[in-house]
């Protein structure tokens, strides 16, 4: 049998379709979401499929709908909610970090939040730097939140049915430059775990820590990097909360080196908090080299492409990057 | 144990009635003088923010609701809480730190939820619990049934984005959701007439396309009608009301609160007006209540609040070990 290739795009509609169907309480909500189909033509055709009840779209008004995603989440509904991009959570973090995170918590526990907040995450598309960022960082140093950055088709529509089915707030930053991209994904419904993280390539020179559209892009230095000798292993940290150190530790273990790679920036930086957990363990006394991240710079994004492209981990420097961290000081 | 929250119709319609409505505003005013003792005396830490002068608002409202009507409240919400029947034992208890408190020892005095009574949360974020309503609204429009949601705020709240967001959701969306602006003239020490340049707050309403009415505050059956009003309007499917209730505090903000903003005149004379006093010579020039009924419900809420303080202070503390787990709630239940 062939395997069935759609886009990440797809996978997220697909999921977002098998839920509806099989749960009466799953609704999304969003900008644009309905005729338009989504700034990123994620919603696509589930406003024809399940009406502008369920598909509800709303106006530009990023604080009213995720605080009333939460109301619904609290009288028994599952929604989705669909900020255009990730960026203008900020307009909503009162509802994200002040409500939906600590509701279970503070108000002792009978009542929770179980909505699903998506967001298009990181650069890449000259969207400049309102447009471009990558604020995983935010939602993961907030108790009560989960986010994932599915890094595949596969991987988003397991993360985000999973997503569905957990009783608490769950963050999925959804990078805007894997929409398109495409891959194998089943058509019958499947979990991906929150919080187990994945070892995606076997190798033994060193590993590289990735998440979202960074695993991609290791993945794709990594073939590079074995043309030249160096067998590098990828853990995708799939889960940034809960966050499971596992497989990490272990393939640290086994390479002595670990290159950690995000598209954010490097000040408190969200590898800062892996690098630490590293640190803090006895993968700590396998190390041979010193720990290198490889971020985003400390800057906006910018908008012109050279300038875009020069600011975040491109494949090159993945590839530069491996073979210092290989090499040795 | 809760009293009988479910008395709804109109405060004057029966001695039932008017006992109702007095017992509660007496239990609140009872509650939060008993909370002041507490907090001077030192039995209980952090802050707390009282509605002294404010009762005839929660109680006005929740006359007109189910106890399947939910609400959400503020960081001023004894009174809200109240009114809609939750415990006053479990109450004081989260007051003081215990297990058995609504929250766990883990809220306080501005997080406390009664899922049973409806009760979805106060909130500690001015406007926080606006656009929760409006969700909650959405949820029972969607889920088909006739329940309304109340959201109590202050004057302060009207000037956050999320009170306009929700109200604007609220309007296109025609759900049944009642904002109830409680404006007692301080948002913490600045007036209305320094924040706002409308007189009326209920004006608000008029620019998402909805109807925005003004009441006396402290006249419990003029609160009552209008939310009669407004939850028929809502139960019907036909929208949202902005109802604004003008009240005063008798006490400060919070516990810091020096009073350099007000004067005493104005105190006193708000005192003049004071809802619980006038409902009772109310109550009694229309025969639904005599003296003797009325110092028994004083001295019944006296005795209820000090049995609550009572019990809730042998209770087992909360516990520390307990706090990492409750962070997430587990998948499946």
């Amino acid at each position: 049998m062939t395997e069935r290739i759609i886009t990440y795009a797809e996978a997220i509609r697909e999921a977002i379709g098998q839920a509806m169907e099989t749960d009466e309480n799953v609704f999304m909500l969003g900008e644009d979401i309905g005729i338009y189909g989504g700034a990123f033509g994620v919603s696509g055709d589930l406003y024809q499929r399940f009406g502008k009840e369920r598909i509800l779209d709303t106006p530009i008004s990023e604080l009213g709908i995720v605080g009333a995603a939460v109301g619904a989440a609290l009288v028994g509904m599952k929604p989705i909610v669909e900020i255009q991009f990730s960026d203008f959570t900020a307009q909503a973090m009162d509802q994200i970090v002040n409500q939906a995170a600590k509701i279970h918590f503070m108000l002792g526990g009978e009542l929770s939040v179980p909505m699903v907040l998506r967001a298009p995450s990181g650069s890449g598309t000259g969207a400049a730097a309102q447009h471009s960022q990558s604020l995983e960082t935010w939602f993961a140093h907030v108790p009560g939140l989960k986010v994932v950055m599915p890094s595949s088709p596969y991987e988003v529509k397991g993360l985000l049915l999973a997503a569905l089915d957990d009783p608490n707030p769950v963050i999925v930053l959804e990078h805007k430059l894997l929409y398109k991209t495409s891959g194998h994904v089943p058509e019958e419904q499947y979990r991906i775990p929150i919080g187990v993280s994945n070892k995606v390539r076997d190798g033994k020179a060193l590993t590289i820590v990735a998440s979202g559209v960074m695993v991609s892009r290791s993945l794709e230095a990594a073939e590079t990097l074995s043309g030249m000798g160096i067998e590098v292993e990828i853990i995708d940290v799939r889960s940034l909360s809960p966050l499971d150190m596992g497989p990490i530790n272990e393939s640290v273990k086994k390479t002595g080196k670990v290159m950690l790679v995000q598209e954010a920036p490097n000040h408190v930086g969200f590898m800062a908090e892996v690098a630490a957990r590293i640190a803090e363990g006895e993968a700590l006394y396998f190390l041979t080299e010193p720990v290198k991240r490889l971020c985003g710079m400390d800057v906006p994004i910018p908008y012109a492409p050279q300038l875009e492209k020069s600011v975040v981990p491109q494949l090159d420097d993945i590839v530069a990057a491996a073979v210092e961290v290989n090499r040795g000081i | 144990m809760s009293a009988n929250p479910l008395l709804m119709g109109h405060p004057l319609s029966s001695t039932e009635h008017a006992r109702h409505a007095l017992l509660y505003m007496w239990r609140i005013r009872k509650f939060e003088e008993a909370v002041e003792d507490l907090f001077g005396r030192g039995m209980m830490h952090g802050t707390m923010h009282l509605s002294i002068g404010q009762e005839a608002s929660p109680t006005g409202m929740c006359m007109a609701l189910t106890l399947q009507d939910q609400i959400t409240s503020t960081h001023r919400g004894h009174g809200h809480c109240i009114a809609k029947g939750a415990d006053l034992t479990r109450m004081i208890a989260e007051l003081l730190g215990k297990k058995i408190g609504y929250c766990g020892g883990r809220g306080g005095s501005m997080h406390i939820a009664d899922v049973e009574t409806g009760n979805l949360g106060a909130n500690g974020i001015v406007a926080g619990g606006i656009p929760i309503a409006a969700g909650a609204a959405l949820a029972q429009k969607m889920k088909g049934n006739d329940n309304v949601v109340v959201s109590f705020f202050g004057d302060g709240a009207t000037n956050e984005g999320a009170f306009h967001e929700a109200m604007n959701l609220a309007a296109i969306w025609d759900l049944p959701v009642i904002f109830v602006c409680e404006n007692n003239k301080y948002g913490m020490s600045n007036s209305t007439e320094f924040s706002m340049r409308i007189e009326h707050i209920s004006e608000r309403a008029a620019s998402y396309g909805f109807e925005g009415v003004t009441v006396d505050g402290n006249d419990v059956d003029e609160v009552f009608q209008a939310a009669a009003d407004a939850v028929e309007k809502a139960r019907a499917g036909k929208g949202p009301t902005l109802i604004e209730c003008l009240t005063y505090r008798h006490k400060g903000h919070s516990k810091s609160d020096k009073n350099l903003y007000r004067t005493k005149e104005e105190i006193e004379d708000w005192k003049t007006k004071d809802p619980i006093g006038r409902f009772e010579h109310k109550a009694i020039e229309a025969g639904a209540l005599n003296q003797d009924q009325v110092d028994a419900i004083t001295e019944k809420m006296r005795d209820a609040v000090r049995a609550a303080i009572t019990e809730a202070s042998s209770a087992p503390d909360s516990d520390p070990a307990e706090l990492l787990a409750s962070v997430y709630r587990e998948a499946g239940k």
